[in-house]
């Protein structure tokens, strides 16, 4: 358990390390962190997903994205978009370490799906705004967590570290679905890209902006933090330049090979788009 | 999975394309073309291994009715002779519709 | 049934739930105006199935179509719930996100496209996990941009129901159209047990599982706007209604809302389903 907790509290450990604070606010709940601090010449804004064991969801205690958190990170990313009507829209940093969605009873019947598309809306409703969203992996990033926490990003950056996952499924449910092992899960992930968790391999699928290397995500050190803020200042300013939607995930010289089929199919779709 | 591909001699012309089915449990899928040349051409695709001499004697049995140039392609997920069957005969009442 | 002529509607009425994903698509657009886009002989098939020993269905089980509805230019998407459980892989994804990136140009240029979700899918196909779960997450980006130019109409009729990232996109539409035998629900029942437990939840007790996320549960407290019965013909005419309609604010964006009502609630323990419905009773 000790590990795990360890692991949980990555978002935290960065957001603590980027911004000095950690992000409490009244308007929050204590598993969304959200604190503004410098990058480069301007203030952004962190938001990070912290695990809460005394979540009053019982099934959100570990570090999932739950009805609280979901709606949490909904206001918050509203909040800053309503602040910014009438200044420039800041860059908005979603630090992602989540470990899934909440599954429960109690979240299907008060409707966890609508919880995270408010989530999801308001993210890609900032990003369409002009805010420079930009998703930095430092933990897990699985499932419905990450979709509603970092998906909607312009930019996807990652540490290349053991402790960032990605997936759609978290490696032990995706085992006891499945019936293999984990070890198995690992063998068929290397030989079938998408079904991989390791980041290095998530890498080749072309969603990624860019793979940071040589930074401990457990523990940053000073230089870590430079080098990450240099790679962020980069990713908004490349946000800033580029289309507000998501096509430079099918665009990056690895979504070639790695979405060939994705890319395809929308060629064909536009080449029949309208009546010959 | 297994992929197996049958050849039998035709005596028409196949006009156009049609499509039936679905590749879900105990079903297939069949999309049949005009083929390329003179033969009809049939290539299988299945979840269910072994069971090569089975296609063969539905394919044979299916093919004494049918004399179409004809390119199949049938991915199947378990189905049984007789829903293949059923699939194919549907495809042909489509190509004659 | 209260009496023999009524009855014999019920049982004449062309079923939508009994349609596949191409029926489906048919049955919204205007007679006669289907044109299938990416279909079977196009042959866009699965390149990750067949490497884990699956058989890929010719249009990887999503069926995109042209037409008109009401004779305004229209695409419908639609997912063949008996392939792969509808779950979206690299393809099935592309095709869905793909329409609605194109609907959107079109609506850009001043052309507005009517699109339509028929949606029948337990969420991400678990063989393309990644690659399924990022096209999900453009179909989301794709829905909340096309949304500012076209109401996005979506139906879910059953019986898969529609689970996973795929409910996420569900709620961020403008209008949410389902059947009594639709579930509606980010995780499904199975996983839930699975993960949690029996204790958390019974898979197989189907009354208790309606009672959470089905059709007439998910309208009765705000989570779709309306209620229909299998009948082809209504699901076509209450789409029709949809676009006829100027929409309201879409739900995913109602937060303060959401999080009002949501704060009243007990998280250890929160109402029975039947309580729920009185405590969120939909305001008309």
């Amino acid at each position: 358990m000790g590990a795990a907790h360890t692991l949980h509290g990555i978002g935290l450990r960065w957001l603590e390390a980027l911004t000095g604070s950690a992000g409490l606010l009244d308007s929050a709940p204590r598993t969304v962190r959200v604190a503004d601090a410098p990058l480069g010449a301007e203030v952004a804004r962190f938001i990070a997903i912290v695990p809460d064991p005394d979540n009053r969801f019982p099934r959100a205690r570990a570090g999932e994205v739950g009805l609280d958190e979901a709606l949490g990170l909904a206001r918050q990313v509203r909040r800053t978009i309503a602040e910014d009507a009438q200044r420039g829209p800041r860059p908005i940093i979603a630090l992602v370490d989540v470990t899934s969605q909440a599954y429960g009873r109690r979240e299907e019947l008060l409707g966890i799906h609508l919880a995270g598309a408010a989530a999801v809306d308001a993210y890609a409703s900032a990003r369409l705004a002009g805010h420079p969203l930009i998703a930095l992996l430092v933990g897990k990033a699985i499932s419905g967590g990450f979709l509603t926490h970092g998906y909607q990003a312009n930019r996807i950056l990652a540490l290349d570290s053991p402790e960032v996952l990605i997936h759609a499924m978290s490696q032990q449910s995706a085992a006891r679905v499945t019936r293999r092992t984990v070890e198995e899960l690992e063998q068929l992930g290397a030989q079938v890209a998408p079904m991989a968790y390791d980041v290095r391999s998530y890498a080749k699928l072309g969603l990624l902006h860019r793979l940071i290397g040589g930074v401990n995500a457990a523990a940053p050190a000073p230089g870590d933090l430079e080098r990450v803020r240099a790679e962020l200042i980069a990713a908004v300013v490349e946000a800033r330049a580029a289309p507000r939607d998501l096509s430079s995930r099918l665009t990056s010289a690895a979504a070639l090979a790695g979405r060939a089929a994705s890319i395809a199919v929308r060629r064909r779709l536009a080449e029949q788009w309208d009546a010959p | 999975m297994e992929r197996l591909s049958f050849t039998y001699p035709a005596r028409e012309a196949v006009a156009r394309r049609v499509h039936v089915g679905v590749v879900g449990s105990g079903d297939l899928e069949v999309l049949l073309e005009p083929s390329a040349d003179e033969d009809a051409h049939v290539a299988v695709t299945t979840s269910v291994e072994g069971f090569a001499t089975v296609w063969k004697h539905v394919l044979d049995r299916f093919f004494t009715r049918f004399e179409g140039a004809a390119a199949i392609e049938i991915n199947d997920f378990g189905a049984t002779p007789g829903v293949v069957l059923l699939r194919l005969e549907q495809a042909v009442e489509a190509l004659r519709a | 049934m209260s009496t023999a002529g009524e009855r014999q509607r019920f049982l004449a009425r062309p079923s939508f739930i009994e349609l596949d994903a191409r029926e489906r698509a048919c049955a919204i657009l205007d007679p006669g105006t289907f044109r299938e886009l990416a279909g079977p002989f196009d042959r866009l098939k699965s390149p990750w199935l067949p490497l884990q020993g699956v058989v890929a269905q010719a249009d990887d089980g999503v069926v995109i179509a042209r037409g008109s509805i009401e004779g305004r230019s229209a695409v419908v998407a639609s997912i063949e719930g008996a392939y792969q459980g509808g779950s979206i892989g690299e393809v099935s994804g592309a095709k869905l996100a793909g329409a609605l990136e194109l609907a959107l140009r079109d609506c850009q240029l001043g052309r507005p496209v009517r699109p339509v979700l028929l949606l029948e899918t337990g969420g991400v196909r678990l063989q393309e996990a990644n690659l399924g779960l990022a096209a999900i997450a453009e179909v989301h980006a794709a829905i909340v941009a096309l949304r500012r130019h076209v109401p996005v109409v979506a139906v879910v009729a059953g019986l898969v129901g529609c689970f996973g990232g795929m409910s996420l996109a569900a709620a961020l539409c403008s209008r949410l159209i389902v059947t009594r035998a639709a579930r509606l629900g980010m995780n499904g029942p199975e996983v839930i047990e699975q993960e949690a437990g029996l204790a958390e939840l019974d898979a197989g007790d189907r009354a208790l599982i309606w009672s959470l996320m089905g059709g007439e549960q998910r309208v009765a407290t705000g989570f779709a706007d309306v209620l229909v019965e299998d009948d082809a013909e209504a699901i076509a005419a209450e789409v029709r209604r949809a676009f006829a309609s100027p929409a309201g604010p879409p739900r995913s964006e109602q937060v303060e809302t959401l999080i009002a009502r949501l704060a009243g609630i007990d998280g250890e323990h929160p109402p029975e389903p039947a309580a729920l419905r009185t405590l969120w009773a939909r305001e008309a």
